[in-house]
This record gives structure tokens, sequence and C-alpha cells, in this order.
């Protein structure tokens, strides 16, 4: 029997809001344990939240990105569970009214589209850390994460296999970073990804049980544990076994799912309307002006580059990985550069310095403006696109313009036929075993003069002219 | 008639971390059995003209610009914990991973 596996995913987003969400306290992950910390994130008695701004607006951008109905009316509940990274003893979360509700993703995966129906995205407080550093039998609790704005973004069991699931979360991650909503960094924890996961024989409609997959600590790591989760189920079925609902850890390191046991009570939140918060109503000017604000998204911005640009289908797709590349390859164009010759050094060279220096690619990094004008000076033979190479790397090492790089080291190219002839009529006079055998019959042999030339010009040469030359000259030698 | 039962109490007061006597047990099956009939009263009324009340209040937005402010110091929000090290509240170890 053939299976099919049906997956859901809920991704927690830490939005990036200066202050908590319902307290002024700073949401900065650097501070030292407990200093960002009041009375409202601590859950001292007597003290009330005050909804933060900011979080409704980012999450309605959120919403409006996944094609979400932004709710009119919407209000906050209590989940109410005992655990010590939690002081009040409930979460306030949302509950029946979620602020974003009906959406769906187009998940660009392995040459298909999938639709992935968001089921809703509903504002949250994040919970404080729990360190297990300490002894004793004994853990530390660090309360500046409670209260930091969190936003869970919930889809319908629409993911088939690992892989889409991989690119679903790859591709929402992308959104939230085109919007600056979060800086979705998973090894601070910023954006944590859980995958329930079922499998059922395919073609027929029931679902099968389905186990909960969470605290993986990668994108590629959620995609091995589902990959092996499903095959895991299969395997149990086919044995004649049952699968058991349960949440399952991921261990790294033996690449296996395992089951991680609970008791059954914590999932009985009893949720009731949060008393302390009155109801956040998103009326149509409000939701126009988020969405007058929404920047290109990754998607429609790719089919414009490759319809506007006229580059490959893979160059726009690599160009519009993060906002700051895709502005930054629009800004060299505008400079004036050729948009396809502006995509290959973007990708290339100047992808691998950004990586090497561990800095993101932007106008701080690069002035748009000097990146244009290098491919002008290599299209006008000015100099060499291997000396480019060169001029690149110290433009983004000092910020200085390609012109003034050139000028201070001496690399402009030499185009000028006299000087080239001398340096040629030189390197012949020094070789003549090969200008022997180039006359014998051997052309390949130019690479090897072409290459004398380039050594004696330290590069300088424009090597298309070195060519033509150098056959002139070894004609009139014959 | 109760809806509640003995079972139902005790469920409630595990989820509360509650533990109730006998004595606590048997008052409790009528107390919150009179808080449901009650509701079965309010049931009973034709709303169907009624908009829904979100809240008590006749308040939407009360919101805060994203403005950080004042913490309190470490040494006092530690202060009041049943136990902390200087820098930690201290807590029974936590094996499971089960937050939201």
């Amino acid at each position: 029997m053939e299976f099919e596996a049906v997956i859901g995913m809920e991704v927690h987003v830490e939005l990036n809001s200066k202050s908590k969400v319902f307290c002024p306290c700073s949401t900065n992950f650097h501070a030292p344990a407990n200093t960002n910390v009041c009375p409202v994130c601590l859950g001292m008695p007597g003290s009330l939240p005050v909804m933060n701004k900011d979080m409704v607006d980012k999450s309605v951008a959120v919403g409006l990105a996944l094609n979400c109905t932004i709710s009119r009316w919407s209000k906050m509940d209590r989940k109410n569970y005992f655990y010590p990274d939690l002081a009040k003893n409930y979460q306030i979360s949302q509950y029946d009214l979620p602020l974003c509700y009906s959406g769906y993703m187009d998940v660009e995966s392995d040459g298909h589209v999938r639709r992935v129906g968001i089921t809703r995205a509903h504002m949250e407080e994040d919970t404080a850390r729990n360190t297990h550093t300490i002894g004793n039998g004994e853990s530390g609790v660090d309360f500046n994460r409670s209260g930091v704005p969190l936003l869970e973004i919930v889809t319908e069991p629409d993911i088939r296999s690992a892989q889409e699931a991989f690119d679903y979360l790859t591709q929402l991650k992308q959104i939230l970073q085109y919007l600056n909503v979060s800086d979705c960094n998973m090894e601070e924890g910023s954006l944590r990804a859980e995958a329930n996961i079922s499998v059922r024989p395919k073609g027929s409609t029931p679902f099968g049980t389905k186990t909960e997959v969470k605290n993986v600590a990668s994108f590629s790591g959620t995609m091995k544990a589902i990959d092996f989760e499903i095959k895991r189920q299969i395997q149990v079925i086919r044995d004649g076994g049952t699968i058991v609902q349960e949440t399952r850890g991921w261990d790294a390191d033996r690449g296996i799912t395992f089951s991680q046991r609970m008791k059954e009570s914590a999932h009985d939140y009893r949720y009731f309307p949060e008393p302390d918060l009155v109801p956040i109503v998103v009326d149509e000017a409000w939701e126009l002006r988020i969405h007058e604000q929404q920047p290109e998204l990754p998607n429609p911005r790719k089919h414009r580059f490759e319809a506007d640009y006229g580059i490959p289908a893979y160059d726009a797709m690599v160009l519009t990985l993060t906002k700051s590349m895709a502005d930054f390859f629009e800004a060299t164009v505008a400079a004036g550069a050729d948009a396809k010759k502006a995509a290959n050094w973007i990708m290339g060279d100047l992808q691998a310095l950004c990586s090497e220096a561990k800095r993101e690619l932007g106008e701080e990094v690069l002035s748009p403006a000097h990146l244009a004008e290098m491919i002008r000076m290599i299209d006008a033979g000015e100099i060499s696109g291997k000396i480019a190479k060169e001029v690149l790397a110290e433009m983004f090492a000092s910020g200085k313009a390609p012109k003034t790089i050139v000028e201070e080291k001496g690399l402009v190219q030499i185009s000028d036929s006299d000087a080239l002839r001398e340096s040629i009529c030189q390197v012949l006079a020094d070789n003549t075993p090969q200008v022997e055998q180039y006359k014998a019959g051997k052309e390949r042999v130019i690479g090897f003069l072409v290459g004398q030339v380039m050594k004696a010009t330290q590069g300088k040469a424009n090597p298309q002219m070195v060519n033509e030359l150098l056959k002139e000259e070894l004609s009139k030698l014959s | 008639m109760s809806k509640i039962t003995k079972e139902d109490v005790i469920y409630v007061a595990s989820l509360a971390q509650l533990e109730l006597d006998e004595a606590a047990q048997e008052r409790l099956v009528h107390e919150m059995g009179d808080v449901i009939n009650y509701m079965d009263k309010l049931n009973a009324l034709d709303t169907d003209q009624v908009e829904p009340m979100m809240h008590a209040l006749r308040m939407t937005n009360v919101l805060r610009e994203d403005v950080v402010g004042e913490s309190l110091s470490r040494e006092a929000a530690l202060k009041n914990a049943p136990k902390h090290d200087d820098e930690y509240f201290i807590v029974p170890k936590i094996l499971e991973n089960d937050n939201a």
C-alpha cells in the first residue's frame, strides 16, 4: 500500500517591536538575565497589561502578506496552564477571535506550487526562558523573554512532504524578513517551528493519528525530523501497530524522533476572555494604512525581475532571496548597469565577499553606483574582468570608488596598441621555441604566449587586444 | 439535579493544582452545579437580537506606543522570589518542555 503524508505547521515568530507586548520593558535579547522585567511581565498581582500597538500593526502586516482576512473585532484570551516559565499561570493569547484567519501561501516547491492554507495567525506573549545550567536538581528562569510579542501562524494540513514543509518555512521566513517584522533568528529562538504529521493510505480522505514534532533548531533539522517521522509512522502501520498521538522531540545526533511523555491534562487550557484587555478593533482605515505600507513581496518581485530585467528565473530567485539583495540589485541597475552583468557580479563575487565577511549585502556594505561604474569600466575596456575582481574586493573593503582604486593602484588596463605591441614583441623574442611550435602548426601554443604577455604587463593588458595583436605579429613572422 | 459530578470536581481541582478533602469535594459538587444551572437559565433567554458582548467595558483599542520604558532592577525583581541566585529565579528542575 502506498502512503501519503499529511502535514500542518505551527510557527511561532517573535516580532521585533522595541518593547514587550503588555509592558514597556525592552525586548533586547542580549540583555543580562532578569533585567528587562517589571511587575507586568513578572506576573505580579495587581499589575495590568496595556497592549503594544506595534504588535497589532506588524501582525496585520503578516496577515495581509499571507492573504488572511483581518478580524474587525478581535480579543485576547487567557490560556491556563502551570509551568515555571509562566508566572501568571496563564498565557495571554487569542482563542476564538484571532486577529488574522483564512489565508493562504503559494509555496513553490520542486517545480510545483502548493497552496498551503493559513488557518490563523494570532497574537500572544512569549514565555520566560528556562536555563538548565543550575545544578542541585534546579533550573534558573530568566523573565527577559516573558511578554515578548509572539505571533503564532498555523497552517491547514495541506503540506504533503518534508521538502514542502521546508519550502513553506523558508518562504515564510523570507516574507517575514521582507516585512521587517522579525529578525527570524532561529538560534536565538525568534522563529520556532512545529510540525503536525500523520500518514494515510494514498487516496483516502480521513486523517491518520498525528504526532507533533517540536524543538528542532533549524529548518533543515525540521525537514529531516519530518522525513524520519513519516517513515516511522508508515513502518509502524505496516507492522500492524497503531500511531500514538504524542509530542516527539528530535535527536539531531542520532537522526531520530523520540517520544516526549506528557500529561494529557496539560492540554485542557480552559480559555476564557482576558478581562484586563479590551477588544481590538482594526477598522478598514487601519487595515488600509498597513496595506499601503506593505513592501513588494518576494514572489511577485521575483516574477517582476524576470519580466522587467530579462534575467533568468534562477537569477531572479537568488536575487530576491533577501530584500536587501533585491534592493541592491535594483539600485545597481538604476545607476546604469546592465541587469545580467549586475546580477552576475552580485550573485558571484559580491556574495562571496559578503559571506566571507559575514555581512549582509546592502548599501552600507557597497555603493550600488560604484558597482555600476565598475561594470561600465569593464565594458569600456578600461579594466579587465580579472582586474575588476581585485577592484571589487577593494571597493568592498575600503568603500572607495572604482576609478579612485584603479588610479591609486595603477590598475588601468593597457588598451594602447603600441604599448602592447612592444610587450608582445619582447615575449616573442624571449620564447622562440614556442614561436617555432606555432609556426609548425601547433596553434594551442598561443594560449601560453597570451599568458606570458599578461604576466609581462602584470595582468593589465586588455586580453582581447593581446589575442588579436599576437596573431598579427605571429603572422608577420611566418 | 446537578450536572457536576464528583469526578468533574476532582478533575478541575487537579487542573488548578488544588488538593480538596472529601468535604470540600461534596460542597463543590453542589456549588459548581448551582453555577452551571444558573448559566442554563441564561441560555433559556432568546438572545437572537442581542449583540454578543465581548467585554464588560464598552471600550476598544486601549493601546500604547512602542516605546521602551523603565524596568525593575534585578535585585528588586528577584527580591520576593522564594528562591533565587544572583541572576535567576530558581525553580525545581524542569524536565519537560511543554511551553506553548
